[in-house]
Formats: C-alpha cells, sequence, structure tokens
C-alpha cells in the first residue's frame, strides 16, 4: 500500500525545509532509518531518516525545493504499484484553500502559502495564541505571532465590573490594586480602601501607604542586585498624574509666563464676610468661604478687563463670553481644578454654594469633565498653608492665574504717629504674554486690588 | 386585621370571586363533600352548591380539560389539582390548549382560567410527590404563574388571577396551608407581575417566591447578627416578572443570591440569576449565586430529604460567598 512521506520537523522550531539534496532516486528501495535526503532547516542542514520502508516510487520535491512541515516529499510503496489515486489526493490537497486562510489575519503568522495540511496545523495555534494574549485590550495590539512567542507575559486582570466601574469613576488604575476576592479577584471593597486610604503596597497585600499617591513597587519585582539598585522606589504614573504633568508642562513651556505681584489690604473683605455669616442664622448653611469673595471679586475685575478673560488658539485669540473660574484643589494624588461657571453673573452666596458642592465632588473624585475643563482664569489658593507668596503655573486654555497667600498683619503708621495693624496679603498673576502685556496686566491686578480693598469699587 | 391561615386566605378569594361573579366554579379531586384534601375549600360546596363546586374523578387529563372547555365557552373555572406531582398528567392540556388558544385563534378565544394546588416538596412524601414543577410551566408564553408566600398575598393575587382572562398557574404549598398572617378585613387586590420587598437591606438581594421566601427572611435575620444588611425580593409572580424591582434592588446591594427550591437546571431561579447578570452587569461585585435544590430525585430518608432541599445555612453560605467573607 503506497503512502506519502512527509517532511519532518528536524527542529522544534521548522515550519518548512529545503531539499539539499536526494540520496535515493525514484525505484530505489529504503528501509527505516536510511537516509533518504539532507534538508536544510531554519536551523542547519539535516539528513533525513526515513521512518518508512519500501521503494521510492515518486519523488514529489526535487532538489533544491522547499515543503513546509507534513507536506508529502515523496511516496513510498511496493515495486510497480498504482499511485494514480494518491497522486490525485495529494494534488488535490494541494490546490484547495488552506483552513486557516479562510480566517483570515491570523495565518499572516505563516509568511508564504501554506500546503493544506500544514495550515490546519497553523489554526489551531492562531487560536492558541488568542487564548493567551493576555487580556481584550493587549490582544488588540499583539500579533498572534508574538503571542505564541510570549504567551501570558502578563496575568489577566480580574475585578468584578462594579470594581471596575468605581474605579473608573475614581480615576483609580485598576493594575495597581491588590484584589481580595477569589483568585485575586477585585471587588468593591478593594476600591473603597484605596479610595479613603490610597493605593496599598503591590506586594504587601493589606498595608495602605497613607502618603496614597500612587502604586509603589518594591523589593523583588525590580530585583534588588540590578543595575537600578539606587532606586528605593518605582512609582508607576497614574493617568491623573499623567495629565497633569503633560498639561502642566505644555504650558509652562508653551505659554511665555510672566509675573506680577502686589500686596492687598483685606480688613474689608474679612470684616464683610465675619458680617454676612453673622448674618446667617444658626444652623444655616456654613459659613462664606475667602475664596468664594476672591472668585466674586476677581470676577469684577475680570468684566472690567475683558482681554484677562481669553485664550491663545494660535491664530487668533478667544476672548470668552463668560467668566468661568477654576479654583484649584489638592486631591490626596494629585490636584484638580473645579470651575464655578459664569462667576460675573453670580452673588457671593451662590458662588460659594456651587464652590462648596465642587470642593466636595473634587475630593470624592466625582467631578465630571464639565466641571473642571475649560476654566477661562484661576485662583490657587496656598494661604491656608502659611505660604506667603508664590507664583502658579496657567491653566489652559486660560491665560492667566492667580496665586494668593495667607493674610498676614502689618503695622501701618497713621498721621497722629499711632501704629495700627492691617490685614494684608499677596496676590501674585501669572499672565501669558501671548495674550495678555504687561501693562494689561498690571491694570488689572490694579483694578483686583481695588475691589478687594473697597468692595464698593465693584459697584461703580 | 385578622390573623388568619394560608388555607382560609385561599378559600376567603375563591369564595368572594365567586359571590362577585357567577361564572366562576371550582373543580378537582375532593373539592365538594370533602371539602379539599387541605381543606382549602371547606364550605364552598355548602355555599354554592354541586354546580358550581364539583367533584371529579381521578383524571386530571379530563377535568382539566374540561375546564379549560368551560372557560373557552365563557366561564372562569378554578381547577385544583391535589398536587403539581398530578399536573404531569394534564400538563398538555395546559401546554397545547389553555396556554395557546388566545394566539392560535387570533385573539377570538380566551383561557380565563387558575389552576391551582399545593406545588414544592412538603415531608415524607418521596419522589414523585415532592417535586417543584413551575419551570416546567414558565417555560411556556401564553401561562401566567402566582407564586405567594404569604396568607395576605395568596389572598390578593388569588383574586387577581380569577379576574386574568389568561390562564394563570397558582402555586401554592402543602406546609405554607397552616402558616399564618394577616389579611385585610376589606376587599384588596395584589396585582399579578408585581414584585414586594419583605426586608429592606443593603448588602446583599436574596430574591425567591413561594415556600423557600420564610426561610430566606430567616436566613437574613441570621446574617443581621452578624453585621450583614440582606434586602429580601419577594417575586410573587413568575410570569410576568417584575424586573423593574429586582433590578433596582441588585443595582442598590451590588450583590444578589437567588433562592429557588426547584432544581438547578433551566430553573427560575436559573433563568432569574442569568436575567440579573445579564441585565445589572455593570452593578455586580461578584457572580449570581443560586440556591437550589440538590439536582436528585427527592430522597425518602428525611435527613438526605433536607439535605437535598435549600436551608438557612446553604443560603448564608451563599451571600457569604458574593460578599467574600
Amino acid at each position: 500500500m503506497a503512502e506519502k512521506m512527509l517532511m519532518l520537523a528536524l527542529s522544534p522550531t521548522m515550519e518548512e525545509g529545503t531539499i539539499i539534496s536526494w540520496s535515493k532516486k525514484e525505484g530505489d528501495t529504503v528501509a527505516a532509518g536510511d537516509i533518504v535526503c539532507e534538508v536544510e532547516t531554519d536551523k542547519a542542514t539535516m539528513d533525513y531518516e526515513s521512518l518508512q520502508a519500501g521503494t521510492i516510487l515518486k519523488i514529489l520535491v526535487q532538489e533544491g525545493n522547499s515543503a513546509r512541515v507534513e507536506q508529502a516529499i515523496a511516496i513510498v510503496g511496493e515495486s510497480g504499484e498504482n499511485i494514480d489515486d494518491l497522486l490525485k489526493e495529494i494534488t488535490k490537497a494541494a490546490s484547495e484553500p488552506a483552513v486557516g486562510e479562510t480566517s483570515g489575519g491570523e495565518t499572516a503568522v505563516r509568511e508564504t502559502a501554506p500546503g493544506a495540511d500544514v495550515a490546519r496545523e497553523a489554526a489551531p495555534a492562531a487560536a492558541a495564541a488568542r487564548e493567551t494574549a493576555p487580556g481584550a485590550n493587549i490582544a488588540g495590539e499583539t500579533t498572534p505571532a508574538a503571542a505564541v512567542r510570549e504567551p501570558a507575559g502578563k496575568e489577566r486582570l480580574k475585578a468584578s465590573p462594579l470594581a471596575r466601574n468605581m474605579a473608573a469613576e475614581a480615576g483609580i488604575d485598576l493594575s495597581v490594586l491588590n484584589g481580595s476576592g477569589p483568585d485575586g479577584r477585585i471587588v468593591k471593597q478593594d476600591v473603597e480602601t484605596v479610595m479613603e486610604h490610597g493605593v496599598p503596597f503591590r506586594s504587601a497585600p493589606g498595608i495602605s501607604s497613607t502618603a496614597g499617591t500612587a502604586a509603589v513597587e518594591r523589593g523583588t519585582a525590580f530585583g534588588s542586585g540590578s543595575a537600578t539598585g539606587i532606586v528605593e522606589e518605582h512609582i508607576p504614573v497614574s493617568r491623573k498624574r499623567a495629565v497633569i504633568a503633560r498639561r502642566l508642562a505644555e504650558s509652562k513651556f508653551s505659554a511665555p509666563h510672566y509675573y506680577l505681584g502686589l500686596s492687598v489690604l483685606i480688613d474689608n473683605v474679612l470684616e464683610s464676610r465675619d458680617r454676612l455669616n453673622s448674618r446667617r442664622a444658626k444652623g444655616e448653611e456654613p459659613k462664606l468661604s475667602l475664596n468664594a469673595f476672591l472668585i466674586k471679586m476677581t470676577a469684577e475685575a475680570i468684566k472690567r478687563h475683558p482681554i484677562v478673560n481669553a485664550g491663545w488658539e494660535e491664530s487668533e485669540i478667544h476672548v470668552f463670553g463668560s467668566v468661568d473660574i477654576g479654583l484649584a484643589v489638592a486631591l490626596e494624588d494629585g490636584l484638580i481644578t473645579p470651575i464655578v461657571r459664569n462667576c460675573g453673573a453670580k452673588g457671593i452666596i451662590q458662588i460659594d454654594r456651587e464652590l462648596r458642592e465642587l470642593i466636595r465632588k473634587a475630593k470624592s473624585g466625582k467631578l465630571t469633565p464639565e466641571e473642571y475643563t475649560g476654566a477661562t482664569f484661576s485662583i490657587s489658593n496656598l494661604g491656608s498653608y502659611g505660604i506667603e507668596e508664590f507664583t502658579a503655573i496657567i491653566n489652559p486654555p486660560a491665560s492667566a492665574i492667580l496665586a494668593v497667600g495667607t493674610a498676614v498683619k502689618q503695622p501701618k503708621e497713621l498721621e497722629d504717629g499711632s501704629i495700627k495693624f492691617h490685614n494684608t496679603m499677596k496676590i501674585t498673576l501669572s499672565c501669558d504674554h501671548r495674550v495678555i502685556d504687561g501693562a494689561v496686566g498690571a491694570e488689572f491686578l490694579r483694578t483686583l486690588k481695588a475691589v478687594i480693598e473697597d468692595p464698593l469699587n465693584a459697584l461703580l | 386585621m385578622a390573623t388568619i391561615m394560608m388555607r382560609e386566605a385561599i378559600r376567603q378569594a375563591m369564595q368572594e370571586e365567586m359571590e362577585r361573579d357567577e361564572n366562576v366554579l371550582l373543580m378537582g379531586e375532593e373539592v365538594a363533600q370533602y371539602n379539599g384534601a387541605y381543606k382549602v375549600s371547606q364550605g364552598l360546596l355548602d355555599t354554592f352548591g354541586p354546580e358550581r363546586v364539583i367533584d371529579t374523578p381521578i383524571s386530571e387529563e379530563g377535568f382539566t380539560g374540561m375546564g379549560i372547555g368551560a372557560a373557552m365557552a365563557g366561564l372562569r373555572p378554578i381547577v385544583e389539582w391535589m398536587t403539581f406531582n398530578f399536573s404531569l398528567m394534564a400538563i398538555d392540556q395546559v401546554i397545547n390548549n389553555a396556554a395557546k388558544n388566545l394566539y392560535m385563534s387570533g385573539g377570538q378565544m380566551r383561557s380565563p382560567i387558575v389552576f391551582r394546588g399545593p406545588n414544592g416538596p412538603a415531608e415524607y412524601l418521596a419522589s414523585q410527590h415532592s417535586q417543584a414543577l413551575q419551570s416546567l410551566y414558565a417555560h411556556v408564553p401564553g401561562l401566567k404563574i402566582a407564586a405567594p408566600s404569604t396568607p395576605y398575598d395568596a389572598k390578593g393575587l388569588l383574586k387577581s388571577a380569577i379576574r386574568d382572562d389568561n390562564p394563570v398557574l397558582f402555586l401554592e404549598a402543602e406546609m405554607m396551608y397552616s402558616w399564618k398572617g394577616e389579611v385585610p378585613e376589606q376587599e384588596y387586590l395584589v396585582p399579578l407581575g408585581k414584585a414586594d420587598i419583605k426586608r429592606q437591606g443593603t448588602d446583599v438581594s436574596l430574591v425567591s417566591y413561594s415556600k423557600p421566601v420564610r426561610m430566606v427572611l430567616q436566613a437574613a435575620e441570621e446574617l443581621a447578627g452578624e453585621g450583614i444588611d440582606a434586602e429580601v425580593v419577594d417575586l410573587r409572580s413568575i410570569r410576568p416578572l417584575d424586573e423593574f424591582t429586582l433590578y433596582n434592588s441588585v443595582r442598590k446591594t451590588n450583590r444578589c443570591v437567588v433562592v429557588d427550591e426547584a432544581w438547578p437546571f433551566a430553573s427560575v431561579g436559573s433563568h432569574v440569576g442569568w436575567l440579573v447578570s445579564r441585565n445589572c452587569f455593570d452593578y455586580l461585585d461578584a457572580p449570581v449565586e443560586l440556591v437550589s435544590s440538590e439536582d436528585v430525585p427527592m430522597p425518602y430518608n428525611h435527613k438526605l430529604e433536607l439535605a437535598a432541599q435549600p436551608s438557612v445555612e446553604k443560603i448564608v453560605r451563599a451571600v457569604k460567598s458574593v460578599l467574600y467573607r
């Protein structure tokens, strides 16, 4: 009974081989173990030892030609045997589309047109590649061939659907969490823990990092003996941190900043605030914040200098209609600038109410993008940290930001020679010179000083 | 409010509806002269006479088919099966006639009929008489199924079922007939297709219906002692199913354990579990759990009989698994 002599995989990675020379010719008899031909593989040239015994009835692949693994290279049988049927079968198999080819891209792993037998093998290989690819996102970016070479480099992230949603909403990168569920599944409680206490050490489940800035990997994951041994900690950059870095760098490097500073008397503001607060019934809303006053007064000054409420858009300058003031709010893992919209048209009480709600949402990670993008002016107040004065980086698309320092008591000599103490505060305006020239910025700041020192000026 | 037994609540519902509508009648084995195998129809023969309270031969397919014919002719029969185990004789009538008349007649023929009787295991009744068969019927479009767990719900639902123009299966349970509960003196209805939150909670939704609801409430009490606040959703109707209440509860608690005393494969419980997985996916913190009877014929040995069914212990264990405790 005639049978096919197949190209064998002579090395573990061999997919096809070239027949350098045949040591048997048609009509020769072969015994199992006889060398029948010499094959060049991807690694070396090797002898092909026959697994079959009989007479070589037909050589199918001539010297110099190549054959894929499992492809027939010769027919072995009894001398004089009719091999027409077998030849037909072989020809038919070669002309039929390979199984794997119909499934499109996956067989691209194979570079040349495969023979039917080989392709049948290729298809499951590609399917296996799909399965070992480490998760949907990564699979999309990895070719099956690469996935075959490096199966399951990273373990699939397991998280409950709820935990995924909560993390996405809070901007937490799930991959840095330890899952407490079965098989390391990240569940609601894990996300809540992080929202409350910051991200735990990945290598030490259960320990919370009170600094809470990002995940910290240490120890074995990087190998203590490596060249990076002097690095104490590797802190992966969270998505939020990456956005902060990109936006601030963009602003600082592309917008030519200059700074104007002055000192303002805030006795009147403080006194007005006390008066308003004492007028509010007990148990009513909380006390009005100084920031609400600053936002309102800044809006009034901006109304008188509309160019301060504008943005650089390369070919044109956009002057914004509504004064939308963002207030920088520090978070455990970065900062965010929630925005009070249309401050020019709102009173202090309304601004204060909105601001409080925005800050509450900011602290719990609940701000929607509309609530923190697109400020036309920003304020950063580090007064509560005792900072006397500082400069801030402009928050695009705005062209200016006001840096507010702490209240300081300053002595002042009166005409009668006595000394009176006043509350003062340093404010520093950062301007984008492309939009706001020095004199314009100075005029604005002078108006702002006048409004803060005597709020009546806002009514003029 | 009077505190009465479930059997009395069911009898009141039938009596009130028979008084209200002369087309309503009751038929079944031993319902008339013997006053019902479980004394549910006590006194009805005396009140309404043998034309409306009819003892039938031991022939489920015959009298079930006769009831369906009567319904098609304009009456509103209540067919009592001595147990749902016997309904297997009559299942062809229910599925191929009652469920399909309206559809196949192009809306011309209605089947306003109620099939009622005890369903599910009682005690010491062995494999053939301890079956919860509701999923056989729940599978079929054209049938409604009510599954109360309290006398109040039973009375209100049965009155709604009798007034409904569709065939309604009404699941009772031998063990439930003597359960007591408050039922108002004045008339009321409980609509079909409206679930009831039997216990408010925040940590996990326990979803059940019919007899197991009481066990689920016991489990919820036990869990409360361990600081787990379970919500108990009593579906009350299997078809139509109140998906709104179901999903609202699971979206609130993020976890779901379905308790169904039927077998697990292709059951009402497994279907509810799929619905929740499908429609509350983004709200789930754990896979939906199903506490069912074990996938075996009911053993006669009493210890094994109990072990084959859902228990407080099994429910508590399932709740802890979805809470990762």
